[in-house]
């Protein structure tokens, strides 16, 4: 993985002096709030509803043992002992104080790690497969080019101030785990006449106006990624709205404009742009990409594996649930699931941190990588180490066997931190997924993907949820709309809602009717709930959510 | 006819610690949503919320909040400010947290 360079390292150490000395006159008065809050939030420091809150990228999901140590490190020593891992690749710390947060930076510095552009109207952590250089499906490690484009995005001067945040997402597999279409820019790499290059999708998003994106370009060639992205966004900043912070995303802007209008303007701009790149980015590129070398995989058997496959049906659960193919036959990919049933969705303590920590240096070849649905996965792992591995995560809370299940819920922080939420999302992830712990239901129930929001702005990624949940404030009450048909994959889907929302004392009943009809559909226990919602359609679903309207229409 | 005034209450966030603060009759400002000053004019609430802006060196994002009279002083009408007054729900964190431990 990326090591900093003495460049690096002094960039960020600069940086991170000017973030103290601005901590420090806003302290004593020489700064306003006005004044200093544009500089925090470049910081990645908010306020939010009951401290301030920091967030840290984990550039494209990636980080080593030592990384995950200081993570755990800041929770313990400047926070209430946890944080809490996103859908962006990027990790929280709900309760610093204003003069600890140079400490933090300073120490997260030292490890590589930084807070840069997680807040802002700026180009965001560029997120990635969290499978990725691992995953049996895959084309190519994106990672590299993630890196490239974190590099060329730092402090890029044109896209500091944007007219709205603005986000990548990249996969080098055909199964989209990056939700490559629900982003600003989606890339995904693929080959043409043995060259590699990227689709280019633009113009996805959730938020209050959901969009699957487009697709801008088949085939970018490997070597034009840099241009074609500075043309893209030099469009937006251009073309994009800036009347009203709403519709100042790029979707709007493809939208209004139509994706012929936003393709001819984006390949006119880099007909300009291209002869700037006179090939130093290449060369970057490729200095990079031997940062992303693949560690030499031991061999040996896979006894062990196989015999506490076959002789412990514990171990056999999580295995068949929480492990993905590895590109190497005696490996496999380890999900850990950071959603033990009735914890908040994404949240660890400092112990469970050093403990994954500990596991990736000692069997994952020193790394490991955070999801966007709020897990943290083992790469590479062979096969005969998965036993000892099961064993310690189930020391620590950590074996919960449920990814990709009912469970394993996407839920952002909702009311109970965030500003901006008009009402609570953990809660409710956290009755569902024990509701359906204590029905002994989940693994019956199979694939089923819920994520959850608490505003419209649609952190929990609900509208691409198989099930989606939207919390809002219905008259000073916290109401809930469901959403069903979502699907954040290669064949990208916004959910289709229900109808009427539900009370808060409501919305696991109604979760529960949803499963129902599914049970009592499905063709048989391949089927999983979106082939099921796909088949039957909303009105098995409605009719079980609104018995009282389907008498009415009777 | 204009909607009758809510009565409100000034909060904010402590500059340092983000702690969730309220502003009191005295100018000052404290941690218990029952020791802020219940505000029940409308102009008198512009003027108090001016009043509380000028410790800017002390609090950050004040704002005026529905609040009702109860019998320990104020008390918040939406759920949002009842989250503010105690924590979050899913730990034992935040106000509920440092009213236990004093």
């Amino acid at each position: 993985m990326y090591k900093y360079n003495e460049f690096d390292e002094a960039f960020l150490a600069e940086r991170n002096a000017q973030f103290r000395a601005q901590v420090e006159r806003r302290i004593d008065g020489s700064l306003t709030e006005d004044e200093f809050k544009p500089l925090r939030l470049m910081n990645g420091v908010y306020l939010q509803l009951h401290a301030y809150m920091l967030r840290v990228a984990i550039p494209y999901g990636t980080l080593n043992s030592g990384q995950m140590r200081t993570l755990a490190l800041l929770a313990e020593k400047w926070d209430k002992g946890y944080g809490h891992f996103t859908t962006r690749q990027n990790i929280q710390y709900n309760w610093p104080r204003l003069r600890d947060l140079p400490d933090m930076l300073d120490a997260l510095g030292e490890v590589g790690l930084h807070a840069i552009q997680t807040s802002g109207n700026t180009i965001r952590n560029t997120t990635a497969d969290h499978f990725a250089g691992a995953a049996a499906d895959e084309l190519t490690d994106p990672r590299p080019y993630a890196e490239l484009i974190r590099q060329w995005s730092t402090d890029h001067p044109e896209f500091q101030f944007l007219g709205r945040k603005f986000k990548i997402a990249i996969t080098g597999s055909g199964s989209d785990r990056a939700v490559i279409k629900a982003h600003d820019v989606g890339l995904q790499v693929v080959e043409q006449d043995g060259k590699t290059g990227f689709k280019v999708i633009v113009g996805g998003g959730l938020g209050r106006t959901p969009m699957i994106g487009q697709v801008l370009r088949e085939f970018l060639p490997q070597a034009d990624l840099l241009p074609y992205l500075e043309s893209v966004l030099t469009v937006y900043n251009v073309l994009g709205r800036r009347d009203n912070k709403y519709k100042a995303r790029i979707k709007i802007t493809v939208s209004e404009n139509g994706i012929d209008t936003y393709r001819a303007m984006t390949e006119e701009a880099f007909m300009a742009i291209r002869g700037q790149y006179d090939g130093t980015d290449q060369e970057l590129l490729e200095e990079i990409k031997t940062h992303f070398a693949a560690p030499e995989f031991r061999s040996g058997s896979t006894e062990a594996f196989d015999a506490a496959y076959a002789n412990d049906p514990v171990f056999r659960a999580w295995a068949d649930t929480n492990l993905h193919p590895h590109r190497k036959g005696d490996h496999a990919i380890v999900t850990i699931s950071v959603k033990a049933h009735g914890a908040t969705p994404g949240d660890a303590t400092g112990e469970q941190m050093r403990v994954m920590a500990d596991l990736g240096e000692q069997y994952a070849y020193d790394e490991l990588r955070i999801s966007h649905q709020q897990n943290v996965i083992l790469p590479h792992v062979h096969k005969n180490d998965l036993p000892a591995i099961h064993a310690k995560l189930k020391q620590h809370g950590l074996a919960t066997a449920n990814v990709g299940l009912i469970s394993d819920i996407i839920a952002c922080p909702g009311m109970d931190y965030c500003a901006l939420a008009t009402a609570r999302s953990i809660p409710v992830a956290q009755e569902i997924a024990t509701r359906f712990d204590e029905l002994k239901m989940e693994h019956d129930i199979g694939h089923l993907q819920i994520k959850i929001s608490g505003c419209i702005n649609a952190c929990g990624h609900h509208h691409v949820g198989h099930i989606g949940i939207l919390g809002l404030d219905r008259a000073g009450v916290e109401n809930y709309q469901i959403t069903l048909g979502g699907d954040a994959t290669e064949t990208a889907a916004i959910g289709t809602r229900t109808g009427p929302g539900f009370a808060y004392d409501e919305i696991v009943p109604a979760v529960e009717r949803i499963v129902e009809v599914y049970m009592a559909q499905r063709e048989s226990a391949e089927e999983t709930f979106l082939e099921t919602y796909r088949r039957i359609g909303m009105e098995p679903f409605k009719a079980a959510l609104y018995p009282e309207a389907q008498k009415k229409v009777a | 006819m204009p909607r009758a005034f809510t009565p409100k209450v000034i909060t904010a966030n402590d500059l340092l610690e983000g702690d969730v603060i309220y502003f009191t009759a005295q100018d000052t400002w404290t941690r218990e949503l029952s020791e802020a000053e219940l505000i029940t004019d409308e102009a008198e609430a512009q003027l108090r919320l001016i009043e509380a802006e000028k410790q800017n060196i002390k609090i950050v994002g004040a704002y005026l909040a529905d609040a009702k009279a109860g019998p320990n002083g104020p008390e918040p009408t939406h759920f949002r400010e009842e989250f503010r007054r105690t924590g979050p729900s899913n730990y034992f964190h935040g106000k509920q947290e440092a009213e236990a431990n004093v």
